[in-house]
């Protein structure tokens, strides 16, 4: 046996925990920039073990588990939250060459395994036993289900261009053109679901501190609490490599710039999504529950279900259907 | 084995491995001094009332409805659209009109919950 089918994955999950580390730090460094503050400057360098000494500090936390909780389930909630957001990346090509499985159906593979998650969620949500956390969970429960059905439908025009789910394939069928530009409806419904996905600002209803106090995980310190905090950056780390795949073009060099090597693509077109998802949380205000889940079904989804047709028709008329 | 398979099965195993070794060395790191005060469920610091395994809102089951009805609906896109052009080959626009039938039906659906103020949030 191959010894880098077991070296890549330690390698990756190094990468992305080195990743969720200083994307945390950028955040609040872009964030505080933003709002004209200087961010963390304290720990390390330019604060640059600010997230280090967080964590340290998380791992020295005493582990309560409440009186009431149903221990098992509160134990094991983090674990499967935490689980599908590492295992979603075995199929993500970061280059021709830098792959770990490739699967004929990837991009399925993707949407079913992170909708695990989901499921930890409301496990957290439920046994913590109390009534902040179980609202917490349900409602977290009711946006992610809501806009997983556009983040799925919306990746239809995708998929009918290509013709497979292969996300090596994928790629390779944008060597001329990006799917951002014939499939841009199908990008802004993605982007816009993703966002719900990630539970990240306008879409972090399930953590307002302000009405639930912390949402799913009120009850949960130290470890266990900073393992549900891992997986949401993890899956900021997923959906940005999945974003690139499906509508950046993957590791392709635009403008015939390929002296630049794929990787190197690959991650600048990586971080633009990360950083749009920070300067996001800088700019726009929580959506209020009763806007968030009409948006789901009145808006996202006719319009992902337009989008799958209008692929369709485009694809016979002349000239044009050679792009879809 | 296929190695695609290997690999996956390693992503779940080091998956599995980060939270419980975290957690494993994180107990010589940690204090244990349980305190019943400590152990209470949290309720903005006031002592917790009632149940707290609650009856929860209609509408959250309704939403979950939907969802199964549209899941499934992708469900049969999917494939749909690995083969639409080869399917388009043999059978010509056919492969459209079936699926456009089959969303519009689907779509009633959404209109007529639409309709009931099903996906109001109030």
């Amino acid at each position: 046996m191959n010894p880098l089918i077991v070296i890549g994955p330690v390698v990756l999950l190094l990468l992305v925990l080195g990743f969720v580390t200083y994307a945390i730090y950028f955040e609040r460094k872009i964030i505080g920039w933003m709002q004209s503050r200087v961010g963390p400057n304290q720990v390390g360098p330019f604060g640059l073990l600010q997230t280090v000494a967080d964590v340290m500090k998380l791992w020295m936390k005493e582990d309560i588990i409440p009186q009431k909780a149903d221990k098992f389930l509160f134990q094991l909630a983090p674990i499967v939250a935490f689980v599908p957001s590492f295992v979603v990346l075995a199929v993500i090509p970061f280059t021709d060459q830098i792959k770990f499985a490739d699967l004929g159906v990837g991009l399925l593979y993707y949407l079913a395994v992170s909708s695990i998650t989901i499921l930890g969620m409301l496990i957290g949500g439920w046994s913590s036993n109390n009534k902040y956390s179980l609202l917490g969970g349900i409602r977290s429960t009711a946006q992610m289900i809501s806009y997983e059905v556009p983040l799925i439908l919306s990746v239809v025009g995708v998929i009918l261009s290509t013709q497979t789910l292969n996300l090596t394939e994928i790629v390779n069928a944008q060597k001329n053109v990006w799917f951002i530009f014939p499939q841009f409806l199908g990008f802004i419904v993605f982007l816009i679901a993703s966002l719900a996905e990630l539970n990240r600002t306008p879409f972090d209803l399930p953590e307002a501190e302000s009405e639930i106090v912390a949402g799913y995980h009120v009850e949960y310190t130290g470890f266990r609490f900073a393992f549900f905090m891992l997986t949401e950056y993890v899956y900021v780390f997923a959906m940005a490599s999945l974003t690139t795949i499906l509508f950046l073009g993957g590791w392709h060099a635009p403008f015939g710039l390929t002296f630049i090597p794929p990787i190197i693509w690959f991650l600048l077109k990586f971080s633009l999504i990360v950083f749009f998802l920070f300067w996001l949380r800088a700019t726009f205000p929580r959506l209020r529950a009763d806007q968030l889940m009409p948006f789901a079904w009145k808006v996202l989804v006719p319009l992902a279900i337009a989008n799958v047709f209008l692929s369709v028709i485009l694809k016979e008329l002349p000239i044009i259907q050679a792009y879809y | 084995m296929d190695t695609n398979l290997i690999s996956i099965s390693i992503f779940i195993a080091l998956g599995i491995f980060l939270p419980l070794a975290a957690l494993a060395i994180g107990r010589w790191l940690r204090p244990h001094l349980p305190t019943p005060q400590k152990r209470i469920t949290y309720e903005s610091g006031s002592d917790p009332t009632g149940e707290s395994w609650v009856q929860f809102h209609i509408r959250y089951y309704l939403f979950a409805l939907l969802f199964v009805i549209f899941d499934v609906e992708s469900l049969f896109l999917y494939p749909w659209a690995v083969v639409y052009d080869s399917l388009r080959q043999e059978i010509g626009l056919f492969v459209l009109w079936e699926m456009l039938l089959f969303v519009i039906l689907l779509f009633l659906g959404l209109a007529y919950a639409w309709r009931k103020k099903v996906l109001e949030w109030k």
